[in-house]
Order: C-alpha cells, then structure tokens, then sequence
C-alpha cells in the first residue's frame, strides 16, 4: 500500500518538474506572441500584463507593411528552397560514396571531412567574399545557394552513419538485375533515406532560414535582402516600436516551426535510425 | 562494396561533389587566408609583405586582448551550463512516462527561435521594464540592467544562447538510450543509489556525447556573432565585444584584410588548443578512447 503511495508521489513530482520545465522553456514564446498582439497602450504597461485587453492584429499588418517585408519573405523562400534541395541531395550522393564503398584513402578523406567542421567561417569569409568578386557573384544569391550543391560535412557525417546499417547484400541484388550504380543509389537508396532526407532537409532549413551573417556580407540592395537581414535593419532604424518588430520575429518563427510538425517524428527521433534492421 | 578494374572510380565520383567543394570553399579559401596574413593587405592600394607583422600587431592591440578574453569567459561560462542543461532536460525526457512525446516537442521548440529573432525576442525580455525583471522584483529581487550594465551584459548573452540547446538534448537522449539497462540493474542489486548510478554508469557511457557537444559548443560560441550584434552591439562599454565581432569589423568596416585574416587564424588555433585540450582531458572519464 504505502508503496504505491511512494510510487504514484514521484510519479506526481516528475511531471510537476517536467511542466514546470516546459513553461520555463516555452515562457519565450509566449510572452513575445501576447506582446506582439498587445495594443500600443498596453506595451509599456508595468507591471506588464499577461494577457492583453484586446487582440491587436492589425499590428501585424502595420508591422509587415513599413518595410518591403513581402519582398524579403519571397527572397528567403527562395534561397532557402533552393539551398536545401542542393544540400540534402548533394549530402545523401557524398554520404552514400563514403558510407557502401571501400576505397583508397577513405579513412582519410572521411577524418578530413569531419575535422573541416572546426574551420570557423571568420577565417574563410574574407577570401570567400574575394573569390565571389572575381567570379560577378557578389550581390547575387549564388554565394547563399551554390555551395550548398557540393554537400556539409555535418549532414553527410549523419546520413552516413545511417547508411551503414543498411545490410550489404542490398546493392549486390540491385547490381544482379543490371541496375547501374547510380541507379541502384536513386531507385533503392534513397527512397530507404526518406526519414534521414527529412531530417537534413529540416534542420538545413532552420539553418538557412535565419542565416544572417551570408545575406549580410555577400548582398547589398536592399530589393535581394532576406528576412533576417530585413528584421536586422528595421530594429538599427530606432524609429521602430517593438511590437512590429516583435510581430516579424514570430512571423519568422512560423516556417520553422511547420517545417517541425511536418518532421517532428524524424527530428524527435522517434523513427530515425530505425530505417530498415536486419 | 568493393570495386575493381576500371570500376574503382565509382566510388570517387560519389564523393566528388565534396571534394570538390572542400577544394574551391573551404582548402583554397583557408590556404589564401594565411597568405593574406602575411601581408599589409587593405582594400585598395598596394599589398605589402610584412611576415608575421600582423600576429606581433596583435600581443600590442588592446581591443584584440578585450575580444579574446570576453569570449574565452562567454565560452567558459556558456559551454558547461548549456552542455550540463541540455543533459538535465535529457534526463528529465529519459524516462518513459506518459505523455513524454509532448514534453520532448516543449523542450525542442525554443531551439526554432534563433538568429536575429531570438535577440529581438530576448531584448524585449530583457529590457531594464522587462518581464525578467517584472519577476525578479516580485520575487523581492533587485532588477537588473541587463542590457545596459557592463556587469551584466554577459550574463544576458549567456541566458539568451542557453534557449535553443534543443539539438544538444537529443544528442544527450538518443546516448541516453543506448545505455544498456542491465548496467543499472546490476547496480541497483549491489545497492547503489540514484547518484551514484548516474556517475559510475551514465556518464562513462554516455562520454561520447559529452565530448562532441561540448566541441561543438566551444567552436559555435567562438563564432558567436549574430546574436551578440543584434541583443547588445558589442556593448555596453564593449563588455560583450566578442573575437567574432572583432574579426568582421576589422575585415568589413575597417578593410584591414590582412590583419582581419591574422586574427582568424588566431581563433582557429585557439579553438584547436581548446578542443585538444579537452579531448585529453576527457578520456580521463570517458569510456571510449577519443
């Protein structure tokens, strides 16, 4: 008896630690959504409300309007659209050489694959920004989009670890029916990938959505600007009240934030790795 | 699979997209960085070569030694307390107990809100009639300056990036795992307790996970720049002026390139000594030699 009291208690704590948790962590969230519908009135207010009078969506019109935000949006939709698809398809072809084959000098082109992740950006932005020049590509995307086709590290690193637990004789049996190699990759392989592909693809998108640091060095008009780099400039103005610029960061937060629900299985890992066993 | 006769490129041309990557974004722009710090190079005008002039430039430029030791003590102070949460949250998220699922998707969320977003959002937060300090001063506290007091400003730096650790979590949980749990069954038959258990078997076995998140940490908080230029500019009184922020102004408002492309390679190296540093440090309590 008194043990299942004993029990039942610390089943009663852990989900009071874990809520207690959660509301710590979602607290942000939160409280950056009521002050972004809040009205102007409100904003200021100390002590500060929790829930406010009124919902005020029109300030979230007011907000996207006072810049070329549309533009901005569409501009980062499209560099990230296309940053992804080349990541996620260039990384799974990388992962796939490293990950079914033996072959000279794989060990060590693997280690030095990995040890380029401690390569920080500071010592290759300079001569990056030259090389673009010289090639007409600055204050174009294709600094933001076409290094993306030749794989990272990171993600390859991830989809080869997957690809190993593949059994062998898979690609033996494609091989038998006459598929080619790179038939055997795109017809048997990659579809096996799909939960790792939509992990990639996930995580690169939430990388490359708020990238600021690439759109800040390599654009210059204000028409090519991404959001971040929008959102950036709008707080720098001063003339700006925080709740637009509280309404454009949750804007922000939204295709993440469905690229996650769509995903949420994958990155949660309640499927991934378990692919194909045995 | 392993190939022969003419066959023996295939496995080449799978990983050509890499290497060729690796040779024209990260091997020749690395290579031509060194090269670059070697000499007096500014935007326009002539390039001088002026050998190690500008590593010597710098054990005399005080801004350099402000930058280094703001972020050597950022990362000091961030990479064990985000490294220890995000095992703590993992901890918490072990466990099967029901409804776990929703509390893994609570913990992950903060980590969607990143980059200028999360300045912005934290700015607010953190505002001197902020909601942080709403609640430290109904706790009886004294509200702090975060954002305007040198004092404090690294701690606001430091709160801010802990939010978003949500990737290191799963890391922590998927080793978490792994674990086999005879290991704890054994040990709870020779009577060891909680603590114990979780230091004489958990961490052992979870070493791995340990040592590539804190690396991990230790290079982003080196390369930390988005948040910092959008939450405090640097500021107040350069109490947040990080090397990052020191390297991008020198290459991009000051066109002092080489010079720029020397203080780079100096935070590679120092990078490099950390993570060494800590990877022999490691095998002392890691089950896996690293």
């Amino acid at each position: 008896m008194s043990r299942t009291i004993q029990r039942s208690t610390r089943q009663v704590s852990r989900y009071v630690v874990l809520v207690a948790v959660a509301v710590v962590l979602i607290f942000p969230f939160y409280w950056a959504f009521i002050s972004s519908v809040k009205p102007a009135s409100e904003q200021a207010a100390y002590p500060p409300s929790f829930w406010p009078s009124s919902f005020e969506w029109s300030n979230y019109a007011d907000a996207w309007n006072s810049q070329p935000f549309t533009r901005f949006f569409l501009n980062s939709v499209l560099v990230t659209t296309l940053s992804v698809l080349g990541v996620t398809f260039s990384s799974a072809v990388v992962a796939y050489g490293f990950a079914r084959f033996e072959f000279r000098g794989k060990k060590a082109l693997f280690t030095l694959l990995l040890a380029t992740m401690i390569i920080p950006w500071d010592v290759l932005v300079v001569p990056l920004y030259m090389q673009y020049s010289f090639l007409g590509w600055i204050n174009t995307y294709l600094p933001l989009i076409v290094p993306s086709y030749f794989g990272a590290p990171f993600y390859i690193f991830l989809l080869t670890q997957f690809l190993r637990t593949i059994p062998r004789d898979l690609e033996e049996a494609a091989m038998l029916d006459g598929a080619g190699h790179f038939r055997t990759f795109t017809s048997i392989f990659l579809p096996l990938m799909r939960p790792q592909l939509v992990l990639t693809a996930i995580l690169h998108t939430i990388v490359v959505w708020n990238d600021f640091l690439g759109p800040l060095v390599f654009l210059n008009d204000t028409d090519l600007f991404t959001l971040p780099i929008g959102l950036s400039f709008f707080k720098s103005s001063q003339l700006i009240d925080t709740t637009s610029m509280l309404c454009i960061s949750m804007v922000m937060v939204v295709p993440p934030l469905i690229a996650f629900f769509l995903g949420q299985r994958q990155i949660l890992g309640n499927e991934a790795g378990s692919g194909l066993k045995g | 699979m392993r190939l022969s006769g003419r066959h023996r490129i295939v496995p080449y041309l799978f990983i050509a997209p890499w290497i060729v990557g690796f040779l024209a974004f990260t091997l020749f722009p690395a290579t031509f960085s060194l090269w670059m710090s070697m000499f007096d190079w500014g935007i326009v005008g002539d390039r001088t070569f002026i050998g190690f002039d500008n590593y010597i430039r710098m054990f005399g430029d005080d801004t350099f030694y402000l930058a280094m030791s703001n972020t050597v003590r950022y990362a000091l102070i961030l990479v064990p307390l985000s490294v220890g949460l995000s095992l703590g949250l993992a901890v918490l998220l072990s466990r099967d107990v029901r409804g776990v699922g929703l509390f893994k998707t609570a913990f992950y969320l903060p980590t969607l809100l990143t980059g200028v977003a999360l300045a912005i959002v934290w700015g607010w937060i953190l505002a001197d009639r902020g909601v942080l300090n709403f609640f430290i001063a109904s706790l009886g506290g004294e509200p702090v300056r975060w954002l305007t007091d040198p004092g404090s400003a690294m701690w606001a730096m430091v709160l801010t990036t802990c939010f978003g650790q949500g990737a290191q979590m799963l890391i922590f949980l998927s080793a978490l795992k792994n674990v086999p749990a005879e290991l704890y069954e054994a040990a709870t038959i020779d009577g060891a307790g909680p603590f114990r258990k979780f230091g004489r078997i958990t961490l052992p076995m979870i070493g791995p996970a340990i040592v590539f998140n804190t690396i991990i940490s230790i290079i982003a908080a080196f390369q930390q720049i988005t948040v910092v230029l959008n939450l405090t500019g640097g500021g107040p009184d350069k109490a947040t002026y990080f090397y990052s922020l020191f390297v991008y102004e020198n290459a991009f408002r000051r066109g002092d390139l080489g010079y720029a492309a020397s203080n780079a390679w100096i935070m590679l190296i120092a990078v490099l000594v950390l993570t060494l540093v800590f990877l022999r440090l490691s095998r002392r309590w890691s089950y896996y030699e690293v």
